[in-house]
């Protein structure tokens, strides 16, 4: 099964505050790297803060354009990562050795084979 | 029509993974027991620990039987321990060091038998052995993982064998899942897993990762095994189900381990490439009633983009000699990418494929699904 892992970091995916320190961009890097040759890491990508993103609203016929600075700080997501593990077990297990001091992270299985 | 697709689905992707009652969301307002939660997670420890577990072990005690049997004990202890003593906080270097302890305490008790049989011999060289111990498994796993992967895929191994050992050892898959992928009886696979064993260990087949010219051979071995249980799970030789999708999951995984671990074997990257581009299709291979449909049939709304995506770079991996084998079957049989980019299909849709491929058209049948 696939994945998204999606890394909701509040106010810190809004822009460096205060940039990771050497050691804790090592340490990140380190953890990717056995996700990566675990055969874990379908795909993953890095957000710009939502300042610079877009909202779409719909209503009926209408449409709304939203810019960013989105005021949900707690929801922002800085980043995702697509993971094919075997259950979502396995995916909780590997979120749980990663590095991070702070934020959320959702796991959500990607809905494939039926209902496409 | 939809519940009939889900549930043949949701049975096909039960077929290899951990018991779904047990993965199953829980209804709100029941809570799990401890115990039941430690044995979830020591499921999901042991998908991502067990292979590198099993390598390191076999580097040092030199045959995947007697590695695979520590882990085992590993896992057992953890079993029994966990589920009062909570999940250790990192789990694997646990299940290493209890592996560690038993490796140590059977070399002792070896040591201790052919002590009785002569008394004096090697026993420094076996001293010098269990320092080795200590070092040999704290060290990248890496080496080892690449090491255990040709093992397993060892050419004095028919490819049954080879097959049912690597989904075992690399896989982390117990002997009853490999039944159940492949529709064979239980006994079977576990006879076919210690003759594989046995075989290995009769031929004393080194623990080496293969350099020169016997690299491209052992690698085209383990190549091939990946291939046959992705194609297994592709088109399904028995059973109901065409398709076993967890199968074709697990091979691509394989793939991209070994494409990590070997990142200039033009070889493995197309392989991964092949399985990907296939691996797209396959929701849109088979109707709601389990039926077949061919590729100029075929819904491609229904191709998932994303591996198609991820297939591309591997496809276009370095360039080698001994790329031809995979090159060859990846060009061939992905019309997928070029029809993607083209009209949806006319009447004459045939046509239109043919002429997308510089293929003679008596090859053309091979990868019409």
């Amino acid at each position: 099964m696939r994945v998204l892992v999606l890394a909701k970091e509040g106010v810190r995916s809004e822009g460096p505050a205060t940039p990771p320190t050497p050691e804790a961009m090592a340490e990140f890097q380190k953890y990717n790297e056995e996700l990566v040759k675990a055969g874990v890491v379908v795909g993953a990508g890095r957000l710009y803060p939502s300042s610079q993103g877009k909202r779409l609203r719909f209503d009926g016929k209408k449409r709304t354009v939203i810019d960013g600075p989105f005021p949900e700080s707690k929801e922002l997501v800085g980043g995702y990562w697509l993971w094919q593990v075997r259950s979502i077990d396995e995916a909780i297990e590997w979120l749980k050795r990663s590095p991070f001091d702070g934020g959320t992270y959702e796991i959500r299985q990607v809905l494939e084979m039926d209902g496409m | 029509m939809r519940s009939v697709r889900s549930s043949r689905w949701t049975g096909c992707e039960g077929v290899l993974g951990i018991d779904r009652r047990k993965s199953a969301p829980q209804e709100p307002g029941r809570r799990e027991t401890l115990a039941t939660e430690a044995h979830r997670a020591i499921e999901a420890i042991w998908r991502i620990e067990s292979a590198r577990l099993i390598a390191g072990l076999a580097r040092f005690v030199g045959d995947i039987g007697t590695a695979e049997e520590l882990a085992q004990d590993a896992l057992v202890a953890a079993l029994e321990q966990w589920p009062t003593s909570g999940v250790p906080e990192k789990p694997g270097a646990w299940l290493m060091a209890t592996a560690k302890h038993r490796a140590t305490d059977l070399f002792r008790r070896r040591k201790t038998l052919e002590r009785k049989y002569e008394e004096l011999g090697r026993d420094v060289e076996r001293e010098q052995r269990g320092v080795e111990l200590d070092t040999a498994i704290d060290e990248d796993f890496g080496d080892d993982l690449l090491g255990l992967i040709f093992m397993a895929s060892h050419p004095v191994l028919s490819k049954d064998a080879r097959v049912a050992l690597t989904l075992r050892v690399l896989g982390g898959l117990t002997t009853e899942e490999i039944a159940r992928g492949f529709l064979v009886p239980v006994p079977n696979i576990a006879q076919r897993i210690v003759r594989a064993k046995r075989t290995l260990a009769e031929a004393h087949v080194r623990f080496e990762v293969p350099d020169g010219p016997d690299r491209v051979a052992r690698l085209a071995s383990v190549l091939e095994v990946i291939y046959l249980i992705f194609n297994e799970g592709y088109s399904a030789t028995a059973g109901e189900d065409w398709v076993r999708p967890a199968l074709c999951e697990e091979a691509i995984r394989l793939g991209r381990i070994l494409a990590e671990l070997t990142p200039t074997e033009p070889e493995v990257h197309g392989l991964v490439a092949l399985m990907e581009i296939h691996a797209s299709r396959l929701s849109a291979r088979v109707g709601p009633s389990g039926e077949p449909i061919l590729l100029l049939d075929q819904d491609r709304a229904r191709w998932t983009g994303c591996s198609s995506d991820v297939a591309w770079p591997h496809s276009n991996a370095p360039r080698g000699s001994g790329a031809r084998w995979v090159r060859t079957r990846c060009r061939r049989r992905s019309p997928h990418a070029t029809l993607e980019r083209r009209p949806r299909p006319k009447p004459t849709g045939r046509a239109s494929w043919r002429s997308t491929t510089r293929s003679p058209s008596s090859r053309r049948p091979r990868w019409l699904n």
